[in-house]
């Protein structure tokens, strides 16, 4: 396919909702640096001198299209064919480029001179070091002390970018906490500040916003499906943890109501509280990071703490429209556990030359787990797996 | 017939003098027990309104001090119900000055708003003030409190437009809580507040209630003819967090109070 695919551009949903969730619950300080948000975003998205910037940037900066692989001998495994969206070969190693670019272009637009970010796995964190060096912009990351640990490469990436790395909380403290302490970072600086958030989470019009710019992810599958298979794909699956890659390739397969949509979650060590990221699966209604979704929580609305081996995937909350895809059963959700993603994440590396990210292991993990007969699966590979090498032969010495 | 709010701004009545003093505690900080005698220690000292926050694992608004403060209650078993027990205990032990509640969404709306409200009323509180719950969703708390008869607080920033700030004064049946700076509780120069009091004045006729950053007598005075009360938080969690807790607070907002 020629150049990368289309955004699919909607209106944002009234008041953010998405059936029962999502909505926008924050303190007042930044509840009009959102509404002013939403209005750019908006004015920016039906702007065809925006899009053409976005475009020009994803096909001769990111490398979109990314291609899709017919992931043969996975496909023997699996008894059907598989097929691999490329998301690990955009600029930086994962999906959220996308999203950072974007979000980068309209702070420009919105006259915000600098970006804070928060990052569980670091990717987010890369990819917006990465948008803000290219467009000269000033850049915070807030990122968890136990996942600096367990991705010093990426935090020494983005020091080399220029971005400061702040450190967030106890040495326990993972993506939940850096995402509150960007939001606080956020709320005290946010008439020069924009608040680049990396997934289909937090307040209206975040989903919205981060959907539409990963759509690009389905949009070219789609496309590319069609053209490489000769139809489109029986099931779609994606790992899940804010969901930003899920809804970014679920979003162009939404209308094609034959297509089964697989969300995969962390299954961590056990479905005990605690131990796991599964917050459609074990989750329930509640506010968490400005939106009401599934959550992980105590019975008095106290979030609990997770666990991955993903450190993109140990996140107690989830996008509200995740949430609505669930209740609506348009979508369904599995979680697969720490030793199911290990596994599938050696079986991609030598099966087909890729080595996987964590979170992406989990999808190909319940790929392989699908019905050996059928038609075939597309798999959302969101990023690779260089940042988890560490974690990988950490866990199996152990 | 009193109606909600009556004895809040009974309290924080407005003049041309220095605000009231209302004073912050963390329910459940530095014990679960504890609460209790902070809110008689707090009313000793000269408060006007006492504010008892719920604490939250993920409290958006505030900094370090108050962070720290709920981390610790949780962890020793402090919960909402707990912390409405601990009202009710001040209450039978003479407590007289108004409560109001402060805490976020989530710990309110897993309680149930109605059940919230009836319980909150039922232990001697008089408002509430849920800083993460914006004008436009407040439909079912403003419900749910007046049919409990508790008084809805609502709050405003420097970076809320006038028709916002219109709103936030209707909608209150307490006080309008004026943030006085962009930020979260505690340190940090409340430089912006003055501003937002005369804008929120025009407004309206609530009282209004300035917060973040004040820590100090002289700010307080500063204050006189501007703002009808000023709350304290970090600055009496911190005493509340030292050797013996009541009557450092008890001492703090003495000090405040300019007794």
């Amino acid at each position: 396919m020629n150049g990368p695919g289309r955004l699919i551009v909607t209106a944002p949903p009234p008041r953010g909702r998405y059936g029962e969730f999502g909505g926008s619950f924050v303190p007042e300080t930044v509840v009009p640096a959102l509404q002013e948000l939403e209005t750019a975003a908006v004015e920016a998205l039906s702007d065809p001198l925006f899009l053409a910037e976005f475009y020009g940037l994803e096909a001769g900066y990111a490398g979109r299209p990314t291609p899709l692989h017919h992931a043969r001998r996975l496909s023997e495994r699996a008894g059907r064919p598989v097929w691999l969206k490329r998301e690990d070969l955009l600029h930086t190693g994962a999906h959220k480029l996308n999203n950072a670019l974007g979000q980068l272009l309209l702070a420009k637009r919105m006259g915000k001179h600098r970006i804070v970010a928060e990052t569980g796995a670091g990717q987010h964190g890369l990819a917006t070091a990465t948008a803000c060096a290219l467009l000269g912009m000033e850049c915070v990351v807030y990122m968890g002390r136990e996942d600096m640990r367990r991705q010093a490469v990426n935090v020494a990436k983005m020091e080399l970018l220029g971005a400061r790395v702040e450190p967030v909380g106890d040495p326990a403290a993972t993506l939940k906490d850096a995402t509150s302490e960007a939001i606080r970072y956020w709320v005290t600086n946010v008439r020069d500040t924009h608040y680049v958030i990396g997934s289909v989470v937090g307040p209206h019009p975040y989903p919205w916003l981060v959907r539409t710019l990963q759509s690009v992810i389905g949009s070219e599958a789609r496309a590319q499906m069609l053209e490489l298979a000769g139809r489109l794909p029986e099931v779609v699956v994606a790992s899940v943890g804010g969901g930003s890659n899920a809804i970014g390739i679920f979003a162009a397969f939404l209308p094609d109501t034959e297509v089964q949509l697989l969300g995969v979650e962390a299954g961590g060590r056990g479905p005990q509280p605690g131990a796991h990221g599964a917050s459609l699966g074990l989750g329930t209604p509640g506010v968490l990071h400005g939106s009401r979704s599934y959550i992980l929580q105590d019975p008095d609305g106290q979030v609990l703490p997770t666990h991955s081996i993903s450190a993109g995937l140990d996140y107690p909350g989830v996008g509200p429209e995740h949430a609505n895809l669930m209740a609506t059963r348009r979508a369904s959700y599995t979680a697969l556990d720490d030793r199911q993603a290990l596994e599938a994440f050696h079986l991609t590396t030598r099966l087909e030359g890729i080595i996987p990210a964590l979170e992406s292991s989990h999808a190909v993990a319940a790929a392989l787990r699908l019905p050996a007969a059928g038609g075939p699966i597309l798999v959302c590979l969101s990023g690779r797996g260089d940042k988890d090498l560490e974690t990988v032969l950490g866990w199996e010495s152990a | 017939m009193s109606s909600a709010g009556d004895a809040i701004r009974a309290a924080l009545p407005s003049s041309d003098g220095e605000p009231r003093v209302c004073p912050y505690l963390m329910a459940g900080f530095p014990e679960p027990g504890a609460t209790a005698d902070l809110l008689l220690a707090a009313e000793a000292g000269g408060g006007a309104v006492i504010e008892v926050g719920i604490p939250h694992s993920d409290p958006l608004a505030d900094g370090p001090t108050i962070q720290a403060a709920g981390r610790l209650a949780l962890s020793r078993g402090m919960t909402s119900r707990l912390a409405l027990n601990q009202v009710a205990q001040a209450r039978s032990r003479g407590l007289r000055v108004p409560v109001v509640v402060m805490t976020y969404l989530n710990p309110v709306a897993q309680f149930g708003l109605e059940e919230f409200c009836q319980a909150a009323v039922a232990a001697g509180v008089d408002g509430v003030l849920v800083p993460d719950l914006p004008l436009e969703e407040m439909d079912g708390l403003g419900r749910a409190t007046s049919r409990a008869g508790l008084a809805l607080c609502t709050m405003v920033a420097p970076t809320t437009p006038e028709a916002r700030l219109a709103l936030a004064a209707t909608r209150a049946s307490g006080f309008v809580y004026c943030v006085s700076r962009t930020g979260v509780t505690g340190a940090g120069e409340p430089t912006e507040g003055a501003g937002l009091l005369e804008r929120v004045r025009a407004l309206s006729d609530r009282p209004l209630v300035l917060g973040f950053g004040v820590r100090l007598r002289s700010q307080v005075v500063s204050l006189a003819g501007l703002a009808d009360g000023v709350a304290v938080g970090s600055r009496i969690v911190e005493a509340a967090g030292g050797d013996a807790p009541a009557a450092a607070v008890r001492d703090v907002v003495a000090e405040l109070c300019g007794r």
